[in-house]
């Protein structure tokens, strides 16, 4: 569903859409975060060990911001990390390479926890195939889920989310563009109707 | 990036870029009791060592198969090499076997140059790795040494970096030299005279025959291996005068700052160019260096064999 129709005002990107405002990411993650803690369970005596790993860039900061919230709501310390899925990528050979993403797996490893693997936008479903593989030669986790703060759809492979901040159906000719304070100065989530899948 | 041939070839970004890399290979296989990576799955790595080798040749095929690449090792005993085989022939058959990487260290400088020209076809052929090659170049080597400086110090720029022995006969500080000015640090060699190669004064360094003179300044000292096998004359009176004058002695690494990192190529001839004593110090990072050799052949494989095209992050030849 399309929210509002917004002029950023920049040249070329004036047929950028807003899709979330900063107060609305912010809820978003909120939303999330009361989600995790009541599917999980996490707030009970024999809560599980549950691991918040974001896909970098920007699953990262959603892991972090989750795990704050999450402090901030149930009074738990989620541990949270990245996990780099580049080197488990199956386009490798048909793309450009590409830098390395830092991993880092939170002591105490995965192996038993319910691991919530955390992305920006759920769009093929390849990358989080890649981030599946990847945990298989990391550990053994009792249980694996997907947090994204967007699904815009247009699955290539069987996969969904376990946590959608927003559904929103899109062309695939479209761009949907999620930008975090930390890593791009501020909270905005918008689609244009260029570009096609460039990330 | 086609082929990995010298450290010279190397711009600082392509430097960094694969040094970078290399961290990021050791964060992924950090704690994982499976270190496996599916990256270069299908690919075939070949190894041609004319040359003894124990470091190099084992962390490259470490580095290919925690990569998933199938490696294949040819010395040149037990391959077609010890019947008289040229390496132009031995090269072609390997290409032809579908090689996608050769992996080469050769005593005459030079051969990794030639067998990427000798393998070039019309889908590019194989990329070549030079492994060591005679006195030339040995740049894998140099990027290890520079990534272990780099975890050590937290930086290369700016870091002075003392080069010391054999100098004359060493591949692996000619590329150091290469790689270490490219990125920015100081390098100064120590030797005697007669184990500095003719034209030492075009070099980017300072040049100097005192050791003690040079380690007070020093922020990591690289000790070099006397190579008795490539000496066909006298190069110093002998192995004890060598020794005083030139090692590593434990009074010397008194001398050294606290947080100053002492490298060494290995194999170490202890009590020649480094006291056991020092060898196994907590400054001396020989054992590091050759862990980072590992991640820095996955950083150079991945660089050189993934991707569409040949056009890796940074551009070599």
């Amino acid at each position: 569903m399309i929210v509002a129709v917004h002029d950023t005002g920049v040249p070329g990107e004036s047929a950028d859409r807003e899709l979330l405002s900063a107060a609305d990411v912010s809820r978003t993650i909120s939303r999330i975060a009361h989600q995790i803690i009541e599917k999980t369970a996490l707030d009970a005596p024999d809560a599980p060990r549950v691991v918040l790993l974001g896909i970098p860039t920007r699953g990262v900061t959603l892991a972090t911001r989750i795990a704050e919230k999450v402090r901030e709501f149930a009074d738990v310390d989620l541990p949270h990390g990245a996990l780099d899925i580049t080197l488990y990528r199956d386009d490798l050979n048909f793309k450009p390479p590409r830098p390395l993403e830092s991993t880092s797996i939170p002591t105490g490893g995965i192996d038993d926890a319910t691991v919530i693997l955390v992305d920006d936008v759920l769009y093929s479903g390849r990358s989080v195939r890649s981030a599946l593989d990847a945990l298989r030669d990391i550990g053994r986790p009792r249980m694996v889920q997907l947090a994204v703060l967007v699904d815009r759809g247009h699955r290539e492979l069987p996969i969904r989310a376990d946590y959608v901040g927003k559904n929103v159906p899109t062309s695939r000719s479209e761009n949907v563009k999620v930008r975090l304070l930390e890593t791009d100065g501020t909270d905005r989530v918008s689609i244009a109707p260029y570009g096609g899948p460039t990330r | 990036m086609k082929h990995l041939l010298a450290a010279s070839d190397l711009s600082r970004d392509a430097a960094t870029a694969i040094l970078d890399d290399a961290d990021k290979f050791r964060q992924a296989l950090l704690g994982r009791d499976v270190k496996k990576l599916p990256t270069l799955r299908g690919r075939t790595v070949i190894t041609m060592f004319y040359e003894n080798s124990t470091r190099t040749r084992v962390s490259f095929e470490v580095a290919g198969k925690w990569m998933s690449a199938d490696v294949i090792n040819v010395s040149s005993s037990g391959s077609s090499v010890a019947k008289g085989e040229s390496l132009r022939d031995t090269a072609l058959t390997l290409r032809a076997a579908g090689a996608d990487a050769l992996i080469i260290r050769h005593p005459a400088s030079g051969a990794a140059q030639q067998l990427a020209a000798w393998t070039l076809d019309e889908q590019g052929g194989p990329s070549v790795i030079n492994a060591g090659d005679g006195t030339h170049e040995h740049p894998t080597q140099a990027l290890l040494d520079a990534l272990t400086i780099r975890q050590r110090l937290g930086s290369v720029e700016g870091k002075r970096v003392v080069i010391v022995g054999d100098i004359l006969h060493s591949r692996v500080a000619r590329s150091n030299v290469s790689l270490l000015s490219t990125l920015g640090a100081e390098v100064v060699l120590v030797a005697p005279p007669t184990l500095l190669p003719v034209g030492v004064d075009d070099w980017p360094v300072t040049v100097s025959h005192n050791l003690d003179a040079e380690l007070p300044a020093a922020d990591a000292v690289l000790m070099l291996r006397v190579q008795a096998e490539r000496m066909n004359g006298a190069f110093f009176p002998s192995a004890r005068e060598y020794s005083v004058r030139y090692g590593l002695s434990e009074k010397r690494l008194a001398a050294l700052a606290d947080n100053v990192v002492v490298l060494h190529p290995g194999p170490m001839l202890r009590g020649m160019e480094i006291a056991s004593s020092v060898a196994d110090s907590s400054q001396s990072a020989v054992l590091q260096q050759v862990s980072n050799g590992v991640h820095v052949r996955m950083a150079v494989l991945f660089h050189l064999l993934v991707g569409a095209g040949s056009e890796g992050l940074g551009v070599v030849s």
